[in-house]
């Protein structure tokens, strides 16, 4: 038994070494980092998340980030509860064909579409919005919750939906009164991966982006001064990068694990 | 009233319902039987306005209802699965037709609650459906149907899912219960057993169309033709191809001296059948013109009070007649141990070359076996 424990305690410190530096990188000066090999710093300093708290060129990156990933959870999920419904109950022309074009969209790398993005956004002058950005991150969310919340609404006999019609319901009160609730579990899936999705995309948000929007991604590759790089508070910000996906993951962790159980994840 | 006109429904080139015409009464109680993919299911959609009819119409007191929503139809409907709302408690899903009829509280907190008291859901009023056994959700879910007071209410194999016991309960109760609101009852089922202990009306349906209407009974003791007879027939009807010559029905396996009445049917092809309990094991029947059939044992099934014994009429072969007799008390035969079996030519059916019945037993009072079958 002890002998066996070795491997899961071995994996997690392996997993747990970067994160745990960052962290004490970020307590740590930058000429500390420089200069000596620690483990833990020897001039415990919160000066360089004092740092990123006070100056607004940083911490507005939070608030961009923050502000287009939230647009873009909402969008993706009041447009992709409709479609999921209407895939899971209705026969229509090319509806298999439609679901599965749906997700090759998330086989093209980011990449491809940021030149086609810039100059589109650019044409209708969204170019440095919020909105711009949680936009373009619903090409690859928007299908990823599609097909999440199909198999959630899928497994959710049909004979409930007729029962409802039968007993009076119109459609959006049956929605919103009946269906919402038996598939919250789905919803909360599909809003953490259209979360985490948005939050860690770097390539178009920081294209799509110039100063008025500009996500906290961006702003961290932007930390060379005069000086040189600014070690300490690049590791601070990172790990208040972390914090925001940390919590969600936290929050629907029950969630999850009963999604991969349920629908399709 | 509920009307059915010429009703036809198809679903690309599957033709589910073809030409259905049927009248119900209020206050009556009608029992759809056939086997499964028989149409029942179809039938109750398209009444309920869950589908709309490809051809024909369906009125409502007269009244033409294609086009009306299903919100907007008074029907009330139960499934063979146990259907209710999650997340509501027994208490709301009993008391959501009346919500959205937007009633007020004292009368739905009255009308759930005489409805919970019917069908003994009182004490589970406060539960989630889940944290119910499968009886009391089914229940749950007719109460649901009870409280509304439709004029139509279908119920779609509601026992179906349920343990025998509960089942034998429910069956009891349920006519009794929705008898009162006057609504115009539609059952559906596959077990012959159940149309006759309900009682009401039997409709028998064969491959989507409509084989016979009428009281229980009289559909079972007179069926019009072969279809409804083998629907309304468990253990299975035993049937046999024969030829007729003068007197006389002959086929491979035996020949059959007919009674007087049947003289006058022209020498042709027929199909006879015999309930299995009309199929003696023993010669001894004491009944006039019994035909001897040489069969063998394939298998014997007690139940205790009463055996069935499956046999093979003549010799070896995927084609021979299988049939079933049903005799009373335990009769444990040995597989391929060889009997004579007993028919006695007055209480055969004849079926001529379309299905149509030519002749029935005379007293045919289905005094054995179908109460207990299930």
């Amino acid at each position: 038994m002890i002998r066996r424990a070795w491997i899961p305690v071995l994996y997690i410190v392996f997993l747990m070494l970067p994160l745990y530096w960052l962290l004490m990188m970020s307590f740590k000066t930058n000429q500390e980092i420089l200069s000596t090999f620690s483990l833990w710093p020897r001039e415990f300093t919160l000066q360089n998340y004092i740092t990123i708290l006070s100056d607004s060129s940083w911490y507005s990156g939070y608030i961009n980030s923050m502000i287009y990933v939230v647009m873009n959870t909402v969008i993706s999920l009041s447009v992709a509860l409709p479609a999921a419904y209407a895939f899971s109950r209705y026969r229509f022309l090319g509806d298999k064909h439609l679901f599965f074009w749906l997700l090759t969209n998330r086989m093209a790398p980011p990449a491809v579409f940021v030149l086609p993005f810039f100059q589109l956004y650019s044409a209708f002058g969204l170019i440095d919005t919020h909105i711009a950005v949680a936009l373009a991150h619903c090409l690859f969310n928007v299908p990823l919750a599609v097909w999440i919340l199909e198999g959630f609404m899928s497994s959710v006999p049909r004979e409930i939906d007729e029962t409802a019609y039968i007993d009076g319901y119109s459609f959006p009160r049956f929605f919103t009164k009946i269906f919402t609730p038996l598939i919250a579990p789905g919803i909360g899936v599909a809003a953490f991966f259209c979360f985490m999705f948005s939050w860690v995309e770097l390539l178009i948000a920081r294209t799509l982006t110039v100063t008025d929007a500009k996500p906290i991604s961006a702003i961290m590759t932007r930390t060379v001064s005069a000086s040189g790089l600014d070690w300490g508070v690049l590791a601070a910000a990172g790990m208040l990068t972390v914090i925001p996906g940390a919590l969600v993951i936290y929050f629907v962790r029950n969630h999850i694990a009963k999604g991969f159980a349920l629908g399709r994840v | 009233m509920l009307e059915l006109i010429n009703v036809s429904k198809r679903v690309g080139h599957q033709q589910h319902i073809q030409d259905i015409n049927l009248q119900l009464q209020p206050g009556s109680l009608n029992v759809l039987l056939g086997a499964t993919l028989s149409g029942k299911t179809t039938l109750m959609r398209l009444m309920a306005g869950l589908e709309t009819p490809s051809a024909g119409e369906i009125r409502f007191n007269g009244a033409n209802v294609r086009g009306i929503p299903v919100q907007k139809r008074d029907v009330a409907m139960v499934y063979q699965q146990f259907i209710n709302y999650p997340s509501l408690s027994v208490f709301e899903n009993i008391a959501s037709p009346l919500r959205v009829a937007g009633l007020d509280k004292a009368t739905i907190h009255h009308r759930v609650h005489k409805a919970a008291e019917l069908l003994r859901l009182t004490d589970y009023l406060h539960r989630l459906p889940a944290d119910l056994s499968g009886g009391q959700q089914q229940r749950t879910a007719l109460a649901r149907a009870l409280v509304k007071q439709a004029k139509l209410v279908l119920l779609d194999e509601p026992l179906a899912n349920l343990d025998y016991k509960l089942r034998e309960e429910l069956r009891r109760e349920l006519p009794v219960i929705f008898a009162r609101t006057g609504a115009i009852l539609v059952y559906a089922s596959t077990e012959p057993s159940e149309a006759l202990l309900l009682g009401g009306n039997t409709a028998t349906l064969h491959e989507g169309r409509l084989t016979q209407f009428g009281p229980a009974i009289e559909v079972f003791q007179r069926p019009v033709d072969v279809h409804t007879a083998r629907i309304f027939s468990d253990p299975p009807l035993n049937t046999v191809a024969v030829h007729k010559h003068g007197n006389e029905l002959v086929c491979a396996d035996f020949v059959m001296r007919l009674a007087a009445d049947a003289a006058h049917l022209p020498d042709a092809a027929y199909t006879l059948a015999v309930r299995p309990w009309h199929v003696r094991i023993d010669s001894e029947t004491g009944l006039p013109d019994v035909a001897l059939i040489n069969a063998h044992v394939e298998v014997t099934e007690i139940t205790g009070s009463e055996s069935y014994v499956h046999v093979r009429l003549g010799g070896q072969g995927p084609d021979v007649p299988r049939w079933v007799a049903l005799v009373q008390g335990v009769r444990d035969l040995p597989a391929d141990s060889s009997l004579t079996l007993a028919v006695s030519a007055a209480q055969i059916y004849l079926f001529d070359a379309e299905g149509k019945r030519c002749l029935a037993p005379a007293g045919d009072t289905g005094d054995s076996g179908l109460g207990n079958s299930d």
